[in-house]
């Protein structure tokens, strides 16, 4: 099967534009929910006739379903390798249903587990047969978890009317992992941190988020490193208290991790004024001049750049091409632009091709 | 310093290797070193089960006998320890007791306080007949597959039973 990108509304990306609050910092905001249905075993248990089973019960509910009737269906088992990467950089599909073992942009793979599919709707994608059953994900631009939750509990009751979900009276809804029973939420931003790693306040601040039974990751979730400066900072308890409660004390602590990056990045301007100005030039001037760019490095970049246009310090950059230049410099977006695989020297050289094209056409960089 | 073999990342582990007269200094990073099988002392980001599923596994080597198995999907306590993962809705209830001390420690908490599923989809705890029957009888016949293998005739006539009756 060969992955039709255009067919996917927005490509699943509709957070890229930066629309909601505190756009500059917090990239975007997701809801999480993981369901599984009724009379059948857990996916990792199931057998191949059962997960089929599971994802024709969903293709027959989804037409009926407010929000999720437009939505296009992919099956990642039969998508090759770097489509799977693909939708894995796009946030889409996580490693698991990609059957990726290893950091995203080596794209080396397992096979992808059978009848794994996403749906992908506007902001909306729908796993299936993941670790769970389901695992409904809401994406929005800028900082807005009580939106993102408001849009996933409409979704949940009508999915759930339509397939009815494995749950226990006192437990709540029943996951694969335990640590996910109860709520089977997990509420994330994404947000970009450089003033408090540059200040050396990052290490206190994680370890606050830890008393408050939060957890921190990197771009691609769970056990991916921390680049560019971004993090996803997320509830790590889903029992025992609200979907409600769980979003507010999450989005507390975001409100003050903001607070202390505005404060860290006015401490480095009045600090450090010129040293950072220069910095943060130079990484503009690396991106449009470069001839060859790992992905490590486009991010580290990325970061500064993003850094110096929400200080106003390099003008005409707007967060939208940011963001865009964050998910399509990645590897198994260069491919598919290509339209063949890449070594990995020559994606370097794809990917500071693609950065400089695109600063060339959108930036309207003033000295 | 670069890895000596992928010569990507910077090397954390260094090595002074004997080999008859010859010494030879080898400078990994941490990924190539595990894949050659050298332990570092690196940490390794702390599994959240894991305090909970070694006390499990001591708990279980202290048992006589079998351990707790779902009986719906054969999903036993000893898998469960290994992979973190449950294999049914019916497991909850199969592990109820190792559970629950379980939840408590992850999440603070066994009761659910948030959205009720709707109520044609909540799902009595234990009830084997909402569990689809053609994936039981698939367990049940590799389960009793096994037991012949192993010789455990009282459990594969249990099995064999169980079988029937769903038939």
């Amino acid at each position: 099967m060969t992955l039709d990108l255009s067919l996917l509304p927005d490509g699943g990306l509709q957070w890229l534009a930066p629309t909601g609050e505190h756009a500059a910092i917090v990239l975007s905001s997701r809801i999480r929910l993981a369901r599984n249905l009724a009379g059948f075993a857990f996916p990792p248990r199931a057998r191949e006739g059962e997960r089929l089973r599971v994802l024709q019960a969903v293709r027959q509910a989804v037409p009926h379903l407010e929000g999720l009737r437009d939505g296009v269906l992919v099956r990642v088992d039969e998508c090759t390798a770097s489509e799977r990467l693909l939708l894995h950089e796009r946030h889409l599909v996580s490693r698991e249903l990609a059957g990726l073992e290893v950091a995203p942009g080596a794209p080396t793979s397992l096979t992808a587990p059978t009848a794994g599919a996403v749906l992908v709707t506007g902001d909306v994608g729908l796993m299936v047969n993941e670790e769970d059953h389901l695992r409904l994900q809401v994406f929005r631009s800028g900082f807005d978890l009580e939106g993102a939750l408001r849009h996933a509990e409409a979704l949940d009751r009508g999915l759930g009317a339509a397939v009815p979900y494995a749950a226990h009276p006192e437990f709540g809804f029943l996951t694969s992992c335990p640590t996910n029973t109860g709520t089977g939420l997990r509420a994330s931003v994404l947000i970009h941190l450089p003033g408090l790693v540059m200040t050396q306040e990052i290490g206190k601040v994680l370890q606050g988020l830890q008393h408050m039974g939060l957890t921190h990751r990197g771009l691609y979730g769970e056990g991916s490193e921390v680049l560019g400066n971004l993090f996803q900072i997320s509830n790590q308890t889903t029992l025992g208290r609200s979907e409600g409660e769980l979003v507010d004390q999450l989005a507390r602590v975001v409100r003050r991790v903001i607070e202390r990056e505005e404060e860290a990045r006015r401490v480095l301007r009045r600090e450090a004024g010129y040293i950072i100005e220069d910095k943060l030039w130079r990484a503009y001037g690396t991106l449009r001049h470069a001839r060859s760019l790992s992905g490590e490095e486009a991010m580290q970049l990325l970061s500064g750049v993003r850094l110096a246009a929400s200080l106003q310090l390099v003008t005409g950059l707007s967060v939208y091409t940011l963001n865009k230049l964050l998910i399509f410099s990645q590897t198994a977006h260069l491919m598919h632009a290509a339209g063949r695989a890449l070594t990995e020297s020559e994606a370097s050289v794809a990917r500071a091709r693609y950065v400089r094209s695109v600063l060339a056409a959108e930036a309207k960089i003033t000295d | 310093m670069l890895c000596d073999q992928c010569r990507e990342r910077d090397a954390v582990v260094h090595l002074t290797q004997i080999v008859g007269q010859s010494v030879a200094q080898v400078h990994l990073c941490e990924r190539c070193a595990a894949e050659r099988g050298i332990e570092t002392t690196v940490a390794e980001p702390k599994h959240p089960l894991g305090d909970f599923l070694q006390a499990v596994q001591h708990q279980a080597s202290q048992l006589p006998g079998d351990l707790p198995r779902c009986a719906y999907c054969g999903t036993s306590l000893q898998e469960f320890r290994a992979s973190g993962r449950l294999g049914c809705a019916h497991c909850y209830a199969a592990f109820d007791q190792s559970l629950r001390e379980l939840l408590r420690r992850v999440h603070g908490a066994t009761r659910h306080a948030g959205w009720r599923p709707t109520a044609a989809a909540a799902v009595p705890a234990g009830d084997p007949s909402t569990v689809d029957r053609a994936s039981r009888i698939e367990v049940l016949r590799e389960e009793l597959a096994r037991a012949v293998a192993a010789e455990a005739f009282e459990s594969a006539a249990a099995l064999r039973d169980q079988i029937r009756a769903l038939e």
